[in-house]
Protein backbone atom coordinates (compact mmCIF):
# COMPACT_ATOMS: atom_id res chain seq x y z
CA UNK A 1 0.00 0.00 0.00
CA UNK A 2 1.89 3.15 -1.27
CA UNK A 3 1.58 6.57 1.10
CA UNK A 4 -1.15 7.89 -0.40
CA UNK A 5 -3.65 5.80 0.07
CA UNK A 6 -3.45 5.22 3.22
CA UNK A 7 -6.68 5.73 5.68
CA UNK A 8 -7.42 9.38 6.70
CA UNK A 9 -6.71 10.07 10.48
CA UNK A 10 -5.37 6.77 11.05
CA UNK A 11 -1.88 6.51 12.29
CA UNK A 12 0.06 4.40 9.84
CA UNK A 13 2.00 2.81 13.12
CA UNK A 14 -0.99 0.46 14.10
CA UNK A 15 -1.68 -2.90 13.59
CA UNK A 16 -4.24 -4.89 14.83
CA UNK A 17 -4.54 -8.95 15.01
CA UNK A 18 -7.73 -10.81 15.39
CA UNK A 19 -5.95 -14.37 17.04
CA UNK A 20 -7.96 -17.66 16.32
CA UNK A 21 -6.27 -20.40 16.55
CA UNK A 22 -4.06 -21.53 19.78
CA UNK A 23 -2.25 -24.86 18.99
CA UNK A 24 1.45 -24.77 19.26
CA UNK A 25 2.20 -24.03 16.37
CA UNK A 26 -0.10 -21.40 15.13
CA UNK A 27 0.35 -19.93 18.58
CA UNK A 28 3.77 -17.75 17.10
CA UNK A 29 2.67 -16.16 13.76
CA UNK A 30 0.21 -13.80 16.51
CA UNK A 31 2.89 -13.44 19.17
CA UNK A 32 6.22 -12.61 16.38
CA UNK A 33 4.56 -10.41 14.48
CA UNK A 34 3.03 -8.25 17.44
CA UNK A 35 6.10 -8.33 19.19
CA UNK A 36 8.22 -7.55 16.41
CA UNK A 37 5.82 -4.82 15.23
CA UNK A 38 6.00 -3.41 18.76
CA UNK A 39 10.07 -3.40 18.84
CA UNK A 40 9.27 -1.34 15.54
CA UNK A 41 7.58 1.46 17.06
CA UNK A 42 3.97 0.16 16.32
CA UNK A 43 0.67 0.50 18.69
CA UNK A 44 -0.35 -3.15 18.32
CA UNK A 45 -3.77 -4.93 19.43
CA UNK A 46 -4.06 -8.19 19.46
CA UNK A 47 -8.05 -9.65 19.77
CA UNK A 48 -8.30 -13.48 21.25
CA UNK A 49 -11.55 -15.22 20.03
CA UNK A 50 -12.47 -18.77 19.70
CA UNK A 51 -9.49 -21.40 20.10
CA UNK A 52 -7.58 -18.35 20.25
CA UNK A 53 -8.58 -17.40 23.69
CA UNK A 54 -6.55 -20.23 25.65
CA UNK A 55 -3.38 -18.16 24.56
CA UNK A 56 -4.27 -15.71 27.54
CA UNK A 57 -4.25 -18.57 30.35
CA UNK A 58 -2.15 -18.66 32.78
CA UNK A 59 -0.63 -21.85 32.61
CA UNK A 60 -0.11 -22.46 29.08
CA UNK A 61 -0.11 -26.82 27.74
CA UNK A 62 0.46 -26.07 23.89
CA UNK A 63 -0.05 -28.69 21.80
CA UNK A 64 0.52 -29.62 18.03
CA UNK A 65 -1.09 -32.13 15.81
CA UNK A 66 -0.39 -33.72 12.16
CA UNK A 67 -4.03 -35.05 12.14
CA UNK A 68 -5.02 -33.40 8.78
CA UNK A 69 -1.64 -31.65 8.32
CA UNK A 70 -0.01 -33.28 5.26
CA UNK A 71 2.47 -29.79 5.53
CA UNK A 72 3.76 -30.83 8.69
CA UNK A 73 6.86 -32.52 8.42
CA UNK A 74 9.84 -32.94 10.93
CA UNK A 75 12.99 -33.07 9.90
CA UNK A 76 14.28 -36.65 11.04
CA UNK A 77 17.29 -38.94 10.15
CA UNK A 78 18.23 -36.39 7.40
CA UNK A 79 15.03 -36.45 5.88
CA UNK A 80 11.18 -34.89 6.14
CA UNK A 81 8.84 -37.06 7.91
CA UNK A 82 4.95 -36.62 7.65
CA UNK A 83 2.70 -38.47 9.46
CA UNK A 84 -0.60 -40.33 8.43
CA UNK A 85 -3.69 -39.34 9.84
CA UNK A 86 -4.30 -42.82 10.89
CA UNK A 87 -0.92 -42.49 13.25
CA UNK A 88 -1.81 -39.05 13.98
CA UNK A 89 -5.16 -40.29 15.65
CA UNK A 90 -3.48 -42.86 18.19
CA UNK A 91 -3.48 -41.58 21.39
CA UNK A 92 -0.27 -40.24 22.84
CA UNK A 93 0.66 -39.41 19.34
CA UNK A 94 -0.11 -35.73 19.51
CA UNK A 95 1.74 -35.84 23.15
CA UNK A 96 4.63 -36.83 21.59
CA UNK A 97 4.99 -34.39 18.39
CA UNK A 98 4.17 -31.96 21.00
CA UNK A 99 7.34 -32.94 23.02
CA UNK A 100 9.17 -33.01 19.53
CA UNK A 101 8.38 -29.71 18.62
CA UNK A 102 9.20 -27.96 21.59
CA UNK A 103 12.81 -29.99 21.59
CA UNK A 104 12.89 -28.89 17.74
CA UNK A 105 12.11 -25.22 19.08
CA UNK A 106 14.75 -25.00 21.78
CA UNK A 107 17.58 -26.66 20.02
CA UNK A 108 16.72 -23.90 17.17
CA UNK A 109 17.31 -20.82 19.14
CA UNK A 110 13.47 -20.06 18.82
CA UNK A 111 11.75 -18.70 21.65
CA UNK A 112 8.91 -20.44 23.56
CA UNK A 113 5.44 -19.07 23.26
CA UNK A 114 4.97 -18.07 27.00
CA UNK A 115 8.40 -16.15 26.42
CA UNK A 116 7.14 -14.27 23.29
CA UNK A 117 3.74 -13.48 25.26
CA UNK A 118 5.74 -11.89 28.61
CA UNK A 119 7.47 -9.91 25.68
CA UNK A 120 4.23 -8.98 23.94
CA UNK A 121 3.01 -7.81 27.52
CA UNK A 122 6.49 -6.29 28.57
CA UNK A 123 6.24 -4.18 25.09
CA UNK A 124 2.80 -2.80 26.25
CA UNK A 125 0.95 -4.43 23.07
CA UNK A 126 -3.06 -4.20 24.13
CA UNK A 127 -5.00 -7.84 24.36
CA UNK A 128 -8.61 -8.32 24.61
CA UNK A 129 -10.39 -11.24 25.26
CA UNK A 130 -13.73 -12.03 23.58
CA UNK A 131 -16.52 -12.17 25.89
CA UNK A 132 -18.65 -14.04 23.82
CA UNK A 133 -15.84 -17.18 24.04
CA UNK A 134 -15.43 -17.00 27.53
CA UNK A 135 -18.87 -17.81 27.95
CA UNK A 136 -19.41 -20.16 25.45
CA UNK A 137 -15.97 -22.43 26.30
CA UNK A 138 -16.87 -21.49 30.72
CA UNK A 139 -13.56 -19.33 30.86
CA UNK A 140 -12.96 -16.94 33.50
CA UNK A 141 -11.18 -14.07 33.42
CA UNK A 142 -9.08 -15.52 36.53
CA UNK A 143 -7.90 -18.34 34.47
CA UNK A 144 -6.43 -15.34 32.23
CA UNK A 145 -2.89 -13.54 32.39
CA UNK A 146 -2.98 -10.42 34.44
CA UNK A 147 -4.09 -6.94 32.53
CA UNK A 148 -5.76 -8.22 29.57
CA UNK A 149 -8.75 -6.55 28.43
CA UNK A 150 -12.41 -8.01 28.04
CA UNK A 151 -14.43 -6.87 24.75
CA UNK A 152 -16.86 -8.36 21.69
CA UNK A 153 -16.76 -7.59 17.86
CA UNK A 154 -17.77 -4.13 18.42
CA UNK A 155 -14.90 -3.22 21.05
CA UNK A 156 -12.66 -4.86 17.88
CA UNK A 157 -13.80 -3.09 15.04
CA UNK A 158 -13.26 -0.06 16.53
CA UNK A 159 -9.98 -1.01 17.57
CA UNK A 160 -10.02 -1.94 13.42
CA UNK A 161 -10.76 1.18 12.27
CA UNK A 162 -7.78 2.83 14.12
CA UNK A 163 -5.60 0.47 12.77
CA UNK A 164 -3.47 0.76 10.07
CA UNK A 165 -2.88 -2.98 9.83
CA UNK A 166 -5.23 -5.50 10.37
CA UNK A 167 -4.27 -9.20 10.55
CA UNK A 168 -6.66 -12.41 10.86
CA UNK A 169 -4.64 -15.65 12.08
CA UNK B 1 34.08 0.69 19.40
CA UNK B 2 30.54 0.35 20.07
CA UNK B 3 29.03 1.83 23.46
CA UNK B 4 26.70 -1.26 24.01
CA UNK B 5 27.26 -5.01 22.50
CA UNK B 6 24.78 -7.68 22.11
CA UNK B 7 25.56 -11.30 21.80
CA UNK B 8 22.10 -13.07 20.14
CA UNK B 9 24.34 -15.66 18.20
CA UNK B 10 22.16 -18.94 18.74
CA UNK B 11 18.75 -16.82 18.82
CA UNK B 12 16.16 -17.05 15.50
CA UNK B 13 13.67 -15.01 14.69
CA UNK B 14 12.36 -13.02 15.92
CA UNK B 15 14.91 -12.30 19.14
CA UNK B 16 17.71 -10.81 18.01
CA UNK B 17 15.57 -7.77 17.14
CA UNK B 18 13.47 -7.89 20.27
CA UNK B 19 16.72 -8.47 22.31
CA UNK B 20 18.33 -5.12 20.27
CA UNK B 21 15.20 -2.96 20.71
CA UNK B 22 15.25 -3.90 24.34
CA UNK B 23 18.90 -3.00 24.62
CA UNK B 24 18.38 0.59 22.42
CA UNK B 25 15.36 1.55 24.87
CA UNK B 26 17.92 1.79 27.52
CA UNK B 27 20.58 4.05 25.31
CA UNK B 28 20.37 7.05 25.04
CA UNK B 29 20.29 8.86 21.45
CA UNK B 30 23.41 9.26 19.24
CA UNK B 31 24.84 5.58 21.07
CA UNK B 32 26.06 2.57 18.99
CA UNK B 33 25.00 -1.09 19.79
CA UNK B 34 26.82 -3.78 18.24
CA UNK B 35 24.79 -6.72 17.86
CA UNK B 36 26.09 -10.61 16.93
CA UNK B 37 24.06 -12.97 15.48
CA UNK B 38 24.01 -16.00 13.90
CA UNK B 39 20.71 -15.35 12.06
CA UNK B 40 20.94 -15.26 8.41
CA UNK B 41 17.59 -13.86 8.01
CA UNK B 42 18.71 -11.20 10.53
CA UNK B 43 20.22 -9.37 7.78
CA UNK B 44 16.95 -8.41 6.00
CA UNK B 45 15.31 -7.96 9.14
CA UNK B 46 18.04 -5.44 10.95
CA UNK B 47 18.08 -3.28 7.34
CA UNK B 48 14.08 -3.30 7.86
CA UNK B 49 14.17 -2.76 11.56
CA UNK B 50 16.43 0.51 11.22
CA UNK B 51 14.28 1.77 8.21
CA UNK B 52 11.27 1.57 9.92
CA UNK B 53 12.37 2.78 13.14
CA UNK B 54 14.65 5.54 11.98
CA UNK B 55 17.57 4.15 13.90
CA UNK B 56 20.80 3.96 11.82
CA UNK B 57 22.60 0.96 10.64
CA UNK B 58 26.28 2.21 9.95
CA UNK B 59 27.66 -1.10 9.45
CA UNK B 60 27.30 -4.55 8.84
CA UNK B 61 30.07 -7.73 8.43
CA UNK B 62 29.80 -11.10 8.18
CA UNK B 63 32.46 -13.84 9.62
CA UNK B 64 32.23 -17.49 9.59
CA UNK B 65 28.40 -17.35 9.89
CA UNK B 66 27.84 -14.49 12.31
CA UNK B 67 26.98 -11.40 11.22
CA UNK B 68 27.81 -8.07 13.06
CA UNK B 69 25.47 -4.96 12.39
CA UNK B 70 26.68 -1.67 14.77
CA UNK B 71 23.13 0.55 14.83
CA UNK B 72 23.54 4.13 15.88
CA UNK B 73 20.13 5.02 18.08
CA UNK B 74 18.24 7.85 15.93
CA UNK B 75 17.48 11.40 18.21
Amino acid sequence: MSSTDMKPGVDPNTMSIIVTKGSLDWAYPPFILSTTAAAMGLDVTMFFTFYGLPLLMKDLSLQVTSLGNPAMKMPMMGMHMGMPNIVSAIPGVDAAASKMMKNLIKKKGVASIPELRDLAVEADVRMIACQMTLDLFEYSKDDMIEGIEIGGAATYIEVATQSHINLFI
Amino acid sequence: MADQVLDAKGLNCPLPILKAKKALKSMEGGKTLEILSTDPGSVADFAAFCRTTGNELVEQNEEGGVWTYLIRKSG
